[in-house]
């Protein structure tokens, strides 16, 4: 048996029926890490010490007859966004190199809690600005599919990690699809929560009023086990809900069963057309079927507004994250150049800066500088502001008529490594798909769909705030249909 | 500026417009946005968090308690409570700014449009307040080297993060226009007066000394009758009640000198400092900062319903203006002794005093006189002498039974004030107690009367108003314990 094919809902049960042991299911992780990572490049940091010390605690739980949680034992890959106490956190960025965070954020906590054992930190595009993780300042990740391309972004760490059987369980944050677009190109399962569903507290701020962390995993089940064991409210972040967590876990298992019958699908006209690869479009379209055979009925929704989601994200995040990422000066934590006790401060903070932030962090820092500035303001921030109501009430028109709506999650397949590092606009459009639900904040999933040439492509399932429940059970139910988890098929490494 | 210009001068020939923009350090518990405790005079850098810190990851959660009492000092203010807003953030770099942004409130303040009125020289000056508004406070830098103490030029800055994220209130006022000469004192009487609604809230402990009460003062000059308002210049962290009002007293002189000879006031910050009495020049603001102030994305809005509202307004003490006015009434003070307490700080003191049971009057005397002579001495507030207004009472009551005499009484004050024991201690334990035993006595006159023979003879001969010697004399040798008298009577009684 090899214990890195498993899913995690088969490791927590063996580990818990006493079949595996947490510190062999960790070890033989931490040796496929070993074998392959050499060339996936999923992790910055691997923390063999603290996951086989973490494993340990959970055998001699079970030892001591205490019960265990269904992913106590199992392995995780964590990006490197989310803070972790005593173990580096770099954010994809030279200008956190060495930072030993002094807390843990809260989903840490969950994890820690849940007993999920966290092999180490995973790379992602520098402070999770990017779709390729080529913006990582210690060079990007491969996609399991095809080395050379690119495994998604920001979270394609994780993803990467998760698809090359290195991790059964992932966490990545989304911003404009983080999750979704990288999910969908390695063949894996993303979700995106409601915003305020997983608590933010410790998820180093890219665009605060976006920022959302959620689970990646091999198939839709093991994805609803770890959106269950990081979610819920969080005294430590305002902007947390107050509210049960949505029952993910029991859709998931209610989806497995193939049957949609009376769900009323919405295909999203807008998200389709031109920039959309006919590959992508084929496999959609194939999906959409697939749906109808389970018992849904699928129709066609218009959201006018979904067309200014690019230019208004790119206007928000950047504006957030001008602001978020001014604590980067070099007086407290992290990389000071020049200090040589003749410059200034202010020439520290900028020769530190100028060599610690990337081109794609400078580029934003600059855009949200520029667009909140006095006389621009209203233009900018608050004309983008507008459209994200827009945008808001396009969806609440949308769901009158529609349990969910669907799209492809990302317009293309992985591309290759290096084909648009140097062109931002079309490393934008990969998130094309997935901005809508971001500026909503709304609760998306991506799950496998099927191959177009040989690489995988993600289906986009959205559903109204809190109703995360529906795409996994949408999910779910696609998964069974297909029969196996799409990473079955994928090439070895 | 070397001498300054009179107020009264000066108004002949500009109309001062001033305004006040005061920080309050809130007196919670927890600091504003995480759990840190708030006590001031920690060791540095020990009441700290990764929140307070600013450390990547961290977020913000409002203090209950902040938005409580910013809305009882609007509510006290007579301001609108807004019924939804929002915090913003304030985006400059600085080193003591641990996020090198600050959440404050731009746009949508938690109250606005109320006002404080204040008298000064019998006259009501209405003080409009626009805005109070919530925010976090910054940490302490202490810029070592250089000639200035400010970051420029320094060697190298040391920063405590205790105070930064402290709950800090800022009120703004409206312009406050047509006060002319009187335009210093009606600014330290507004700081004044809201020090008192503050401290009466409960709200903060209200130490300009300890930096928990600071004051930005604006002063402009416009030609006398004009109308239009002159370039104004902001002076920074005033830091006493006399500081604010030299301060505006500075700035009228230095703009109008610089008026006069048809120059020009530059928009700029300016530092007071508090041993000269002048104002220097800091950053100017026609390089203005921008600060990209955008509603912070970390908080929710803030709602305070009706019924929460309504809830703050029943927790309102009496507040002082209405206190005075009670009092006033049961010292039956004229409004010109009110006014004379409360510019000597001293209402609460003479009433207390009262109600320890001193009749009002002498209540009053002993405060706004003796006591606050020695406070001046001792450049202190008279509240923060060394007696409270019991043993104030308790030497009032003395002097009424007999046992002190006024002398005597201020000998005990003093007693006290030194050694911070009460006034019977004091008065047993330096014998202060006036003597008006006969027997007691009557050594001391015949004493009195054998050293001065020739004035015995006087009185002898019919002239009794020569006795004033002798009564000083005994007097002296009794070191004022005497009751003079007694001793006049014992006198005249041995030489009938």
């Amino acid at each position: 048996m090899d214990l890195t094919r498993m899913t995690a809902a088969e490791l927590g049960a063996a580990i818990a029926a006493g079949e595996t042991s947490a510190v062999e299911v960790t070890q033989a992780h931490l040796d496929r890490i070993a074998a392959v990572d050499d060339r996936v490049h999923a992790f910055l940091h691997v923390d063999t010490d603290g996951a086989l010390a973490a494993a340990r605690a959970v055998d001699e739980r079970r030892g001591d007859g205490q019960p265990l949680g269904p992913l106590a034992g199992v392995p995780l890959a964590l990006k490197d966004v989310i803070v972790t106490r005593g173990v580096p956190t770099t954010v994809g960025s030279r200008i956190l190199e060495g930072w030993i965070p002094p807390y843990d954020a809260t989903v840490t906590t969950k994890l820690h809690e849940a007993g999920i054992v966290v092999l180490g930190k995973t790379n992602m595009d520098e402070f999770a600005m990017g779709s390729s993780t080529e913006n990582s300042a210690y060079g990007p990740s491969h996609n399991p599919w095809d080395l050379d391309r690119v495994p998604g972004g920001s979270s394609g760490g994780s993803s990467a990690a998760v698809a090359a059987f290195t991790a059964p369980l992932g966490i990545g944050t989304d911003t404009g699809g983080s999750i979704r677009q990288p999910a969908a190109v390695t063949g894996i399962v993303g979700h995106k929560p409601t915003y305020g569903g997983v608590s933010r507290f410790g998820l180093v701020a890219f665009s605060s009023s976006l920022d959302q962390a959620g689970p990646f995993a091999r198939t839709v089940l093991d994805a609803a086990l770890l959106h269950e064991a990081m979610a819920g409210h969080d005294p430590m972040d305002s902007t947390s809900i107050d509210a049960p967590v949505p029952p993910v876990v029991a859709a998931a298992r209610q989806g497995g069963t193939g049957d949609l019958t009376g769900l009323r699908v919405g295909v999203v006209r807008e998200l389709s057309g031109q920039g959309y690869e006919p590959g992508v479009e084929a496999v959609t379209r194939e999906a959409l079927a697939r749906l109808e055979k389970l018992g849904a009925t699928v129709h066609e929704v218009s959201c006018p507004s979904f067309g200014y989601a690019l230019p208004a994200y790119y206007l928000i995040a950047p504006s957030e994250c001008s602001s978020n990422l001014a604590r980067f000066d070099a007086v407290r934590y992290g990389l000071r150049v020049g200090d040589d006790g003749v410059r200034s401060l202010e020439e520290v903070m900028s020769l530190t800066r100028e060599a610690g932030f990337g081109p794609e962090v400078k580029r934003r820092i600059i855009l949200g500088t520029y667009a909140l500035s006095s006389g621009y303001y209203d233009a900018y921030y608050g004309q983008a502001q507008k459209v994200r109501t827009l945008i808001s009430r396009d969806f609440a028109a949308a769901f009158e008529t529609a349990d969910v709506l669907v799209s492809p999650a990302t317009p293309t397949v992985a591309f290759p490594i290096g084909e648009r590092a140097n062109d931002p606009l079309a490393m934008y459009a990969a998130d094309l798909c997935t901005l809508p639900a971001s500026l909503a904040g709304l609760p998306a999933i991506s799950v496998p769909s099927g191959l177009s040439e040989g690489l995988p492509v993600g289906l986009q399932v959205m559903a109204p705030a809190l109703a995360d429940d529906r795409c996994y059970r949408v999910a779910a139910a696609l998964e069974a249909d297909r029969g196996r988890p799409l990473t079955e098929e994928a090439p070895a490494l | 500026v070397t001498t300054l210009e009179s107020t009264v001068d000066i108004a002949s020939r500009y109309d001062p417009v001033i305004g006040l923009e005061t920080h309050v350090e809130l007196g919670t518990v927890s600091k504003m946005f995480c759990g840190c405790p708030t006590t001031f005079g920690a060791e540095p850098n020990t009441q700290v968090c990764p929140v307070c810190l600013g450390l990547p990851g961290s977020l913000p959660v409002p203090n209950e308690a902040a938005i409580e009492s910013t809305i009882r000092i609007g509510l006290a203010l007579h301001c609108d409570i807004a019924s939804w807003c929002r915090f913003a953030r304030k985006n400059y770099f600085y080193p003591d700014m641990p996020k090198n942004f600050q959440i404050s409130q731009y746009d949508e303040p938690l109250c606005t449009d109320g006002y404080l009125d204040v008298t000064v020289e019998g006259r009501t000056v209405r003080v409009e307040i626009e805005r109070v508004h919530l925010e976090e406070d910054t940490g302490k830098s202490l810029h070592v080297g250089g000639a200035t103490g400010r970051i420029h030029g320094a060697d190298h800055s040391l920063v405590d993060y205790n105070r930064a994220g402290i709950p800090l209130v800022e009120i703004v006022t409206r312009p406050v226009t047509g006060t002319g000469a009187l335009a210093p004192e009606v600014g330290r009487i507004y700081v004044t007066e809201l020090r008192e609604l503050l401290r009466s809230l409960g709200v903060s402990d209200v130490r300009m000394e300890q930096g928990s009460l600071r004051c930005d003062v604006n002063v402009s000059l416009s030609p006398a009758g004009s109308g239009v308002w002159g370039t104004r210049s902001e002076t920074k962290n005033v830091n006493s009640l006399r500081s604010v009002e030299r301060a505006i007293r500075y700035e009228m002189s230095r703009q109008a000198e610089l008026l006069d000879r048809g120059g020009r006031v530059v928009q700029e910050t300016r530092h007071f400092h508090e041993d000269n009495g002048r104002t220097t020049p800091g950053r100017s603001k026609e390089e203005a900062t921008d600060y990209r102030y955008f509603p912070e994305p970390d908080l929710v809005p803030v709602a305070p319903d009706a019924a929460w509202v309504d809830r703050l307004r029943t927790t309102l003490p009496e507040l002082p203006a209405e206190r005075r006015a009670r009092l006033a009434r049961e010292l039956g003070a004229t409004d010109f002794e009110m006014e004379s307490m409360a510019n000597a700080g001293v209402v609460e003191l003479v009433a207390a005093t009262a109600a320890a049971g001193a009749p009002a009057d002498e209540a009053r005397n002993w405060w706004l006189g003796y006591l606050t002579q020695k406070a001046n001495a001792a450049e202190i507030e008279p509240a923060d002498l060394a007696i409270d207004p019991a043993q104030v009472a308790r030497v009032v009551a003395l002097v009424e039974d007999g046992t002190l005499s006024v002398g005597l009484a201020r000998q005990a004050v003093d007693g006290v004030l030194e050694t911070g024991a009460d006034v019977d201690t004091v008065v047993a334990e330096r014998g202060l107690r006036r003597v008006s035993d006969v027997d007691a006595l009557a050594a001391a006159v015949d004493e009195a009367i054998a050293a001065q023979p020739d004035v015995a003879e006087k009185i002898r001969g019919g002239k009794v108003s020569a006795a004033g010697a002798l009564v000083g004399a005994v007097m002296k040798a009794t070191r004022g314990q005497a009751d003079a008298k007694t001793v006049r009577e014992l006198i005249l009684q041995k030489l009938s």
